[in-house]
């Protein structure tokens, strides 16, 4: 159901800090104004190394107002587009894109759990507003590293009460995901965005209790691994190339940027189309897509260049090129 | 800035008759959307876009596995919700793949949807057809679906029965109607127009349906709820009976019914019902009235199809031609203010301005 985008012309009105590393952006932006539903992103243009490049980010609250909010997390190994927003300063022009929705909540279900991890406050954070705004019948778990890391903390325990709960694991407090899981309605509806980790352990539990998988809705950042994001060496036999991927650029734009002719669609790890087969890997292979199984993960037979990487080390991979 | 549509899209709109949605899937557009519909096995109809989410062909086109949607073309799997539950040649689903679903009333006997913001969707925002339940009125009533005219042109006719003299001359047509007066009434939601016509010859529908002679009491109370149903309270009483005053025992009464539904900005769905509180076990009458009304071309409500057509025909042929007010338009432009005023609210800016064409 992705509704069609446009580009629009935008200033940003304001920035505020939600958090040491998390940034809230008010952007105005220029024409018809949209009103982003619950789960929305927009696509926002942002200049790395002089290059323009786009990066999604979802709103923030109802966005009712004329105004677009995103949050942004300043990550340490990113590929330039957090640095890039984070120099941002108020009166600032941007090209953002209407709303896009990958990630839309349905009405009328009898329960709702919401599991945030993380920057994965910004999507959920809308529901939590839409479905008290509707009187719905929901609980959302929230967990970060640390206690200064609970962006939108305040302001949901305003809405949500005690239908919100909070977990720092820094503190030792974690979600029973199991537990959570068991006490939803069977016709209720689970809504994650987080880490790779939580969203492949609540996955697990999901399939492990038995729910149907149509009821699991999630959202995929493709940002962050099981494994720390650090520069790695790629190795292509078959067109005798060797190419070095910084921690601040993905394993597809290091392919493409050396030349070598790739498909893709998503660059989230959710379509499959981007997949190159293994042939060798001296490090972990660090798999952050959602397209492969588990199983499939195991076997190590591909990956998703648009998210996945090496922990560390040479990655031998196959091409489908066969004129070389 | 971009043109808002002509008709709102947070409303309750007909779909279809009740019966007419089955364990099948059945297309319709709806305010410019291609829905397809179907009854699931527990009774309830489910709606959903009507375009797979890979390459867009109609999910129309497939075929109901159980009550899950299979694509016709490679096979991708939505349920209810529209959510994909089988992708070809994958161990995993796309967490992104979804059609949108649209919330669905079931309501005097019709199928009702909700085009616009789905949190919005509350059922008791649906209009009042209660006359179309088939109790305490009876009628069997009909759709004509892709009525080639603007939905408002319908709703213009309805709300003026003037027009009865001219196109339904010989059944329900009469001198009488142009010249009595008629009050307008309106709250936020509804305006209303009402008609009496006190000691007239009745017209040769009415005369019929109530099988005594002389004078009457005609009325004709028109109820419109926004932003397209109408129900249109009439019927005769001999004059001197009382009707005027509240008591219509000495008469007959109908009800005309229409939900009008826009499938594009220049065509719609006209449910339409004529229903009927006397000899309600008359099978035979009820058959006879829904062919007096469509009856291959020679029916009342065939009359307003063409005139309709027509002027729809007319109006593209001239644009920005504004069209002319009369007096007797007064509960025709109470229902456009109506339903300007629900566009503005939902779309922020003015209605687009009622006139022949944009």
């Amino acid at each position: 159901m992705a509704a069609r985008i446009e580009w629009r012309q935008a200033t940003l009105r304001a920035t505020t800090d939600l958090a040491p590393d998390i940034r809230m952006f008010e952007i105005m932006p220029e024409g018809d104004f949209v009103v982003p539903a619950p789960g929305s992103h927009l696509n926002v243009t942002v200049h790395i190394d002089g290059r323009a490049d786009a990066r999604s980010y979802s709103t923030v609250g109802p966005c009712d107002d004329g105004a677009w909010r995103i949050a942004v997390k300043r990550l340490p190994e990113s590929r330039g587009g957090s640095a890039y927003m984070f120099t941002l300063k108020a009166g600032a022009r941007m090209t953002v894109s209407t709303p896009g929705n990958h990630f839309p909540l349905a009405t009328g279900r009898p329960q709702y759990l919401l599991i945030a991890g993380g920057i994965g406050i910004t999507p959920i954070y809308s529901m939590v507003l839409a479905l008290a705004k509707a009187g719905a019948d929901y609980r959302v778990l929230y967990a970060v590293r640390r206690p200064e890391d609970l962006a939108l903390a305040d302001r949901l325990a305003a809405v949500a009460g005690d239908r919100l709960q909070t977990f720092v694991d820094g503190l030792g407090q974690s979600i029973d995901i199991a537990a959570e899981i068991d006490a939803l309605s069977p016709q209720g509806e689970l809504y994650l965005c987080g880490p790779i980790g939580l969203m492949e352990a609540v996955k697990r539990a999901w399939a492990a209790a038995g729910r149907p998988v149509a009821q699991l809705r999630f959202e995929t950042f493709g940002a962050s691994g099981r494994f720390a994001t650090v520069p790695f060496t790629v190795e292509i036999p078959r067109l005798g190339k060797t190419i070095e991927v910084p921690a601040n650029r993905s394993l597809l734009e290091a392919l493409e940027g050396a030349g070598v002719a790739m498909i893709h669609d998503c660059r989230r790890g959710e379509c499959g189309l981007c997949a190159l087969p293994i042939l060798e890997a001296d490090g972990i292979v660090d798999h952050r897509d959602v397209f492969f199984s588990d199983e499939e993960k195991a076997d190590n037979a591909k990956l998703c260049t648009c998210v996945s990487r090496l922990a560390g080390g040479t990655l031998t991979l196959d091409t489908a090129d066969r004129a070389a | 800035m971009t043109q808002p549509k002509p008709f709102p899209l947070n409303a309750w709109y007909a779909a279809a008759w009740s019966h007419e949605i089955v364990h099948e899937l059945a297309a319709r557009t709806i305010c410019g959307k291609d829905v397809v519909l179907y009854r699931k096995s527990d009774g309830a109809v489910a709606a959903l876009d009507d375009a797979c989410w890979h390459r867009l062909l109609p999910l129309s086109m497939g075929r109901l596995q159980g009550d899950h949607v299979v694509c016709g073309y490679h096979g991708l799997v939505f349920n209810d919700a529209g959510r994909c539950t089988y992708m070809p040649a994958q161990k995993t689903i796309n967490p992104s793949a979804c059609v949108k679903a649209y919330p669905i009333a079931e309501k005097h006997r019709l199928v009702w949807i909700w085009p616009g913001d789905p949190a919005l969707a509350d059922p008791a925002l649906i209009p009042d057809f209660h006359w179309n339940d088939g109790t305490e009125w009876v009628g069997e009533g009909g759709c004509f679906y892709k009525l080639k005219c603007d939905y408002r042109l319908v709703i213009d006719n309805l709300m003026d029965l003037t027009h009865e003299t001219y196109v339904h001359a010989g059944s329900i047509g009469d001198e009488a109607i142009t010249s009595a007066p008629f009050e307008v009434t309106h709250t936020d939601r509804t305006a209303t127009v009402t008609r009496w016509m006190i000691d007239i010859e009745p017209p040769p529908f009415w005369k019929k349906q109530l099988g005594r002679e002389g004078h009457v009491d005609r009325w004709q109370i028109i109820y419109f709820q926004a932003p397209s149903v109408v129900v249109g309270d009439v019927g005769v009483a001999l004059t001197g009976t009382g009707a005027p005053q509240g008591d219509r025992s000495q008469g007959v009464n109908g009800a005309f019914l229409a939900a009008i539904t826009p499938e594009t900005e220049t065509s719609c769905h006209y449910f339409w019902n004529f229903v009927r509180t006397f000899r309600k076990d008359d099978h035979e009458l009820t058959a006879a009235i829904t062919k007096a009304h469509v009856n291959d071309g020679h029916g009342v409500y065939d009359q307003d199809h063409a005139v309709l057509e027509a002027q729809q025909v007319a109006i593209d042929r001239n644009p920005r031609l504004p069209f002319y007010n009369l007096n007797i338009d007064a509960g025709a432009l109470w229902a456009r203010r109506l339903i300007d005023g629900m566009i503005e609210r939902e779309s922020g800016a003015p209605a687009p301005v009622s006139r022949a064409a944009e």
